[in-house]
Formats: structure tokens, sequence, C-alpha cells
């Protein structure tokens, strides 16, 4: 309607122009400008999380713990691992992109409940201010798995505050999956049946499911961390007669899907971006849904392998190893699943693409390490060193981040309306990707060496390793920054988008961008599968 | 000449392995590294020969597609399971055996504290951050920890093992190369945690001898024997309590129809929580030892327990059970013949308990003091 009347495409009232106050921004309900709050709000944590991590490696360039003190670089690490899991990798894509799109690739108008959906935000908005708080009033120092009776009876840092503002976070994060399930199962566009949903919609489904079961328990887990600290109820301290194995029980039942929770949503962004820049139907589309659904299953029967040699019994330990290695063939099956759909497709090399061959790559190695610490014999000395940092942070950064990067690259003109400069983009993924690597591959070597995590100092053979990962860090930053800069740049001086950039199928590309604030200008009907970019079947598959 | 960039150390690419677990640790690494080496090689190059073979040339292009094929999906799925299955079993098999120590195993306790390595040799010597074993022996560890959680850690074994308040976990080992290996502290605990690191040394079996000979104190079994008396155990154990005698690996009945082994874990419980056990026929009458007797001492008094002998030798035990009186010995013995016994072994018999404590943190300081230097 709007469209008609206007004689300038660009002059067309959309969701980020319909209304201009800053109480219009605070108080929407569309998930869209929720999508851009969220946005802003966890790169301003993700760019906190980054400089506690560039005080780690400065740190870390000598063996001698010589630019903070223990305490000060303890209190380092700790806050980076909070910041960057709980403020920054639990809420990166399905908070923002999936926010946006969720109700976009159905064809509804907006998430089932709208001012939950604000309340989560606001939730989230609580938590990390609380964070900050704690930040400028001395921190903590109990790492981001608040071990107990370290946490409960020894940690000077103010840990009571920080697991209220990761207790809150948490709400807000059940709540976001709470949306998505409903909104997955009863607003779906007439014609838009489960067998053609995308694929990034299935790993937000089985997300949504992980974070409304799991969370409650990283809850519970908190909230009886802060009863034992406040009141001195004995729950986890041996000297108050609790037991302190049974807190890693509970703090990994949340904190091992929690894992998925950051992962599963980078795979459903990976599955868009291969099928638009191949121009074909995801290979196996079928194997790739169930494959999100079966990681969200057994997720929840994995927790143990993170207690291998912390004095649970051997038997509980082979249990947790051979079902750890289940849970790696669902995620197998996907990097397969992706390769193959790249077989005889159509593919360009666009900034998005570039971060999906790099999370294919990176998601590979970092998922071939985990095997490596699944099998018990190897976990038993590589367990608690460097090895097992180099192994996550190829799930969370290589993946996870890689995947949020190439999300918001490939997404940016439908929530901005504006494309960004495609060399640059080109650039910083690729030096992103060369960063990661000497970021984090060096630390496979430490680590094996016997380097243990959270060393403020260390012998110094280890230094050659530090001084490459240091070196690797700093690249990284580059790579981040650039984004950065240019998404700012072309929200004013970038070209103004077309409605699909990318010649895209799926129904968020069938409505201008930005979209209006009811999305769709007449409601959308589903005729046919996700990915239908050609009508003609290959002869063979 | 001296290239100005020489490092300090040489570079160090694979970690020393000093006994048999440790190299079949790394076979099994090896493989899995060499298999994921080319499950990646494989990704990464299908990835480029496609992406280039297959890059757009118009930009009209509408390829056909391809929906899959059940075939292909059960051989990536079927295949890495049971790739998988084979790491599991090997390392599975490798993990239980170096879970179960032999039975003819030289016990070696050790305690972490905040932020200090304490280990206690059943012949007497105690070490700070230092452990020193003979070469080609079993080596079982105990481990507790006074505070905190901790990891016992020796990248030259390939073992890993946390030290947990409240529990005894167990680690064991066959070191087979003489030398100095890092040992560190693998779970974060506080502030110097990164501080927590010392040296296990291997030694031939000669040396170790001459290293057992010097600086030796009482052994562990005699401690805890004078800490019996002093904590009036034996006023006791014998007479409304159960004795002592050849108890250590006994089944025990309990009063509700259980029956546990009596292994360290067991005693140590009873000691510090005697409600939470009750022997079959006997009441309830014993009174915590919680803050009386700190995880050193503790581990005496179970070297003691042990000392009065096993079901298998029962009888007065060996040397120390007949020397320092048994259970009911201990306990009828005049508070004078005591003190004179204590006397004898060169330690007045109310000598303050923690007096180790304060001998061990200046120890430390001393030692960390030293480091500091050492590193700048």
């Amino acid at each position: 309607m709007a469209a008609s009347t206007e004689p300038l495409v660009e002059h067309r009232t959309n969701y980020l122009n319909a209304e201009h106050s800053v109480g219009s921004w605070l108080l929407t309900t569309d998930h869209k400008r929720i999508a851009v709050l969220y946005l802003v709000s966890i790169t301003l944590m993700f760019a906190l999380g980054g400089l506690f991590a560039m005080l780690i490696r400065i740190e870390l360039i000598t063996p001698q713990g010589d630019l903070l003190s223990s305490d000060a670089y303890n209190r380092a690490f700790s806050m980076h691992g909070i910041i960057m899991i709980f403020f920054f990798l639990v809420p990166s894509i399905p908070a923002t992109l999936g926010n946006f799109l969720v109700p976009m690739m159905i064809g509804a108008r907006d998430l089932a409940f709208p001012r939950i959906n604000l309340l989560s935000w606001y939730l989230y908005i609580t938590g990390a201010a609380l964070m900050l708080y704690v930040l400028a009033t001395g921190g903590v120092d109990t790492g981001w798995t608040f071990y107990a009776p370290f946490s409960s009876a020894f940690s000077n840092g103010r840990v009571t505050l920080t697991v209220l503002a990761v207790f809150i976070a948490g709400f807000s994060s059940i709540l976001t999956g709470l949306n998505f399930i409903v909104t997955i199962h009863t607003m779906r566009a007439p014609g838009m049946t489960w067998g053609r949903l995308p694929l990034f919609l299935w790993s937000h489904y089985a997300t949504a499911i992980i974070m409304v079961l799991a969370t409650p328990v990283l809850a519970v887990t908190v909230m009886m961390l802060g009863l034992e600290r406040i009141l001195g109820i004995g729950i986890f301290n041996p000297a108050l007669g609790g037991d302190p194995i049974l807190f890693q029980h509970m703090f990994w039942f949340y904190s091992h899907p929690a894992v998925y929770i950051m992962i599963l949503p980078g795979m459903g962004v990976v599955s868009e971006l291969v099928a638009c820049f191949s121009r074909k139907r995801v290979f196996g589309y079928g194997f790739v849904a169930f494959a999100s659904l079966a990681i969200a299953l057994l997720s929840f029967l994995v927790w143990g392998h993170h207690m291998f040699v912390s004095g649970q019994s051997v038997f509980a330990g082979m249990v947790f190893s051979v079902l750890s290695f289940l849970v790696a063939v669902p995620s197998a099956i996907k990097v397969f699943n992706w390769t193959a759909t790249m077989y005889k497709g159509s593919i360009s090399f666009d900034t998005p693409m570039l971060y999906a061959f790099g999370f294919i790559g990176l998601f590979t190695m970092g998922g071939l390490t985990g095997m490596m610490l699944a099998t018990l014999g190897i976990d038993a000395h590589v367990h608690d060193t460097y090895f097992v940092i180099a192994h996550f942070h190829y799930i969370m950064v290589g993946g996870a981040v890689m995947a949020y990067m190439g999300g918001l690259h490939y997404w940016w003109p439908k929530i901005s309306g504006r494309m960004y400069p495609e060399v640059w983009g080109r650039i910083s993924a690729v030096i992103i990707f060369l960063g990661f690597n000497l970021t984090f591959f060096p630390q496979f070597i430490a680590g094996y060496l016997g380097m243990p995590r959270r060393y403020h100092a260390y012998p110094p053979e280890f230094q050659v390793y530090n001084v490459l990962s240091s070196a690797g860090a700093s690249v990284l930053a580059v790579g981040y920054l650039m984004p950065l800069i240019y998404f700012i740049w072309s929200m004013r001086y970038g070209p103004h988008a077309p409605a699909n950039p990318w010649g895209a199928t799926g129904l968020e590309w069938k409505t201008p961008s930005p979209p209006p604030t009811e999305n769709f200008e007449e409601p959308p009907v589903v005729f046919e599968e996700a990915y239908h970019y050609s009508d003609e079947e290959a002869p063979i598959a | 000449m001296t290239w100005p960039f020489t490092p300090a150390f040489p570079l160090v690419v694979w970690p020393q392995a000093a006994s048999p677990a440790a190299h079949e640790m790394d076979a099994l690494f090896l493989l899995e590294l060499s298999i994921s080496a080319f499950v990646t090689l494989l990704i990464f190059g299908c990835i480029f020969v496609f992406a280039v073979k297959y890059r757009r040339r118009s930009p009209d292009e509408r390829p056909r597609p391809i929906r899959g094929s059940i075939l292909l999906e059960s051989a990536w799925s079927a295949i890495p399971l049971v790739i998988f299955l084979g790491f599991f079993f090997w390392g599975a098999k490798l993990f239980f055996a170096n879970a179960d120590p032999p039975p003819d195993s030289m016990k070696i306790y050790v305690i972490g504290k905040q932020w200090m390595w304490y280990i206690q040799h059943p012949e007497g010597q105690r070490e700070i951050n230092e452990l020193h074993v003979p070469e080609g022996r079993d080596i079982q560890l105990i481990i507790t920890s006074q505070d905190v959680i901790h990891s016992f850690f020796v990248p030259a074994f390939r073992i890993k093992k946390d030290a947990v308040p409240g529990m005894y976990t167990t680690e064991w080992f066959r070191p087979t190369r003489p030398g100095s290996y890092h040992l560190f502290c693998a779970q974060y605990c506080g502030t110097n945690h990164s501080h927590m690191i010392g040296t296990v040394h291997v030694m031939k079996d000669a040396d170790y001898q001459q290293w057992l000979a010097g600086g030796r104190g009482e052994s562990m079994a005699v401690a805890g024997g004078k800490l019996y008396e002093r904590l009036g155990c034996g006023n006791c154990h014998g007479r409304i309590c159960p004795t002592l005698q050849a108890v250590y690996g006994r089944q025990v009945p309990l009063a509700d129809g259980r029956i546990v082994r009596a292994d360290e874990a067991y005693l140590r419980e009873s000691i510090l929580d005697p409600g939470a056990k009750i022997v079959a026929g006997y009441p309830n009458v014993m009174p915590s030892f919680r803050g009386q007797a700190d995880e050193a001492e503790v581990l005496e008094l179970i070297a003691y327990i042990r000392s009065l002998g096993t079901p298998a030798l029962a009888g007065p035990g060996e040397g120390i059970g007949a020397g320092q009186g048994t259970g009911t010995a201990a306990g009828i013995a005049a508070p004078g013949e005591r003190e004179q016994q204590g006397m004898q072994n060169g330690r007045p018999p109310n000598a303050n308990p923690h007096a180790w404590q304060e001998e061990r943190s200046s120890e430390i300081q001393k030692r960390e003091g030293g480091e500091v230097k050492d590193k700048r």
C-alpha cells in the first residue's frame, strides 16, 4: 500500500523509519527492532569480552606473570569467559538473526509473544548491567565454570552478584526459546509445512528446545551456589557436608547442551549460505534437519565428558565417552551434506560464502579434536590444558562466530536496507580466517605438551606457541574491527539494497529491504519446498 | 656466532614420555591425529575442488538440484560411527588400565592445598612440590585436597586426576625413564594456581635408596600411632568400639545390612563422619574428629591402621603395630608409659600437631622466593 503511493523506493515506510523516537525503540514489540536492540547490545559485550582476550594474550607473551597480578589475570580470563559465553555466544545468533528471521521465514507478522520478546531483551540488559557493575567493582575470579567449593567458600570476587547476573540473563534465553517454539508451531504461513521449513528454522527449533529445557537447570545450580555463599547451606562444600562433584554434574547438565545452543543456530545459518551461494537445494535436507533434532536430544546425555578426571566413576566415564562419540555422528552428517551441496552447484565467492567455507573447515577441525577429547585415555592427558582451549575456540569462534559473521553479512541488506562494501567484506573474512588459525592452532601443540589452562605464568618452553597465539590474536582483532567499521559506514553511505540481492529463495527475500513493520504487504502463501532454485531435477542422485 | 633471537629453550613439539602408558597414549593419539588430518584434508580438498570446478560462470546459471542419496547418507553415518567406536574402545581400555593400580603398587599420599602439593611417603619422607620415585616400580598416588579442587597432572606420564576435598581419588604410573618432569596443578584453584607446580624426580633404584635413607622422619605409621594415642582412640576401640586389628581391607558388615570394604575412603569417613556407616553390633558413640585431625594426619592414622595388619596377614601386624602398642594396648597403657614411648621417638607427645604446616609454609615461601628470582 505504502509503496504504491510513494514515488521513490527509498522513501517507503519500513520498520526502521516508521518511528524515530527513543521510546519507539525501547518500547517496541516489533521482532525486527528487538533484533536490532540485541545486535547493538551483544556487539558491545563482544567488544568488552574481546578486550579481556587481548589482555590475556598480551600477558601470555612472556612466561613470567609480569603485566597483571595473578588476581588481575584470573579476573581477566573469568570476565572473558563469562561475558563471551553468557552475554555474547548464547544470545548471538538466536537473539539477533533468529529474532529477525524466524517470523519472516515462516511468513508471520511477528513472534507469537511480542511483549515477552521485549521482556527477554530487558532481562538480558538487566543481567548485562549487573555484570558491568560487578566488573566496575572488582570483578570475579572463579572462571566461567564457577566450580565449588572455590566459588562458594574461597573466592574473594563478587561471585554472588555474578551468578545473579547469569541467572537473570538465563531467563532471557528461556523466553526466547519459548517464543520460537510456539511461533514455529502456530504461526506458519499457509503451505509452509514442516517439510518445507528452511534448515535455519529446524536448527532454531532444536536450539529453542535446549534453551527451554536446560537453562532452568543452570538457574537452579547458580541459585544453590548463591544460597551456599549467603546462608552457608551445605550443598557443594564438603566442609559443610556438601558434594563438590554434584556442582559439576549440575553445571555441565546445562553447560554442555549450551554448547549446542551456541553452535546449532550457526549450523542453520551455514545451511542457508551454502544453499544460496551454490544455488542448490541442500543435499539430504531431511538428514540435516533430523541431525539438528538428534543433536538436541543427545546433547543432554554427554555432560559427564567434562568430568572424566574429576573423581566420577570410571564406568560413568565410559558411558559418557561412548555417548559423546554418538553425538558427533549427526554433526559429521551435516558437514558431509554441506560439502555435497556444493557438488555440481553454481558457486559464487561472496563474503557470506567465504565465512561458510571457513565454518565448515574449522568446525570439522574442532569436531575431530573433540573426538580426541571424548577418548577417555587421551582426555586424561589433555583435559584442562590448552588443547581444550583450542578445541572449544575452534567450535565457538571458528564455528559459531564465523557463522554469525557470515549470517550478518548475508542478511545485512535485509536488516539495514544497505549493501556493505563487498571487497572489504572478502578481505576481512580472509583476515579473520588466517588470524583465527594463527591464534588457536599453536594452542593445540602447547596443550598436548602439557600447558595447563588458566595459567598466569608458565614454563618457558611453551613461550613460542604463546607468542604465535598472541600475534594471531592481533590479526584477528583487525579482522573483527573492519566489519564493525564498514557496517556502520554502510548504514549511511552503502548503496540501497534490492529486495533480493543474492537471488536467494526464502520468504524473507520476497519482501522489500528493509521490510515494512508488518513484514509482508500481502500475507504470503507457500507453494514450494525450501531452496527451490530450479524446477529441473537431476537425473541421478 | 649467536643469533640474537636464539630462544633460551629449544623448540619442543612433542612432550617427553616416561611411562609405558604414556607411549600407548601417544600411539592412540597419533592414530586419531592421522585419521583427523585425513578427514580435514578431505573436506578442505572437496570444498576447494568444488569451489573451483563449479564456480559460477554466468549470473543466470541454474544448476539442477540433487535431493540426496540414502546410500551416501548411510555410508557417511556408518563409517564415522565405526571409526569413533574404535577410538572409544582403545581409549576406554587405556583409561581402565590407568584407573586400576596393580596390587603391589607403592602407595604415596598427595594432599593439594592452596597453593602447593604436600606429599607423604609411608617410610616417613615428606615433600613439598616434589615427588621422588624409583624407576620401574608401580606407583599409586592417593590424592585428596584440604581446601578447593586441584588436579595432579604429570604430562610425561599422560595422567591427571583431580584432588577433591572430602574424598580420595587415585592414579598410578610406572616411571621407566630417570629424569625430572613437570608436575602441574591443572584445575583452577585461585590466586596462585599457576605457581602450584613442582617436579617429579624419577630416580635409578640405587639413587632412590640413597634418597630414602637421607632425611627420613618417622614413618607415617609411627606418626599415626602417636596421633592415635594423643586423640585417645584406644580408649574405646577394642573395648566398646570395633577393634582396628587387621581391619584394613576387610569386608565390614554394617548395621543397615550393607557390607563395605575398609579401604582408605571408608576409614577416612569413619574418622571424620563416624555416624555415616555404623559397624553392625556397635553403638553410634564416636565423635567426629573433623577439625582435630587435618588431611595429612588422617592419612597418618590410616597408615597406622594399615600397619595393624590386613585380613591376609591378620595378627599383631608388621613392625609398628607391636612396638607402638595395639589398639587395646594403647588404650590400657598408663599415661606415663605413653609419654615415655613418645619421647623415645623423639617428639614430645603433646607437640603441636600443626607444626608440619608451619614448616611447610616457611619452606614454600623460601621456594617461591627462589622461583621468582629464577624467572626474572
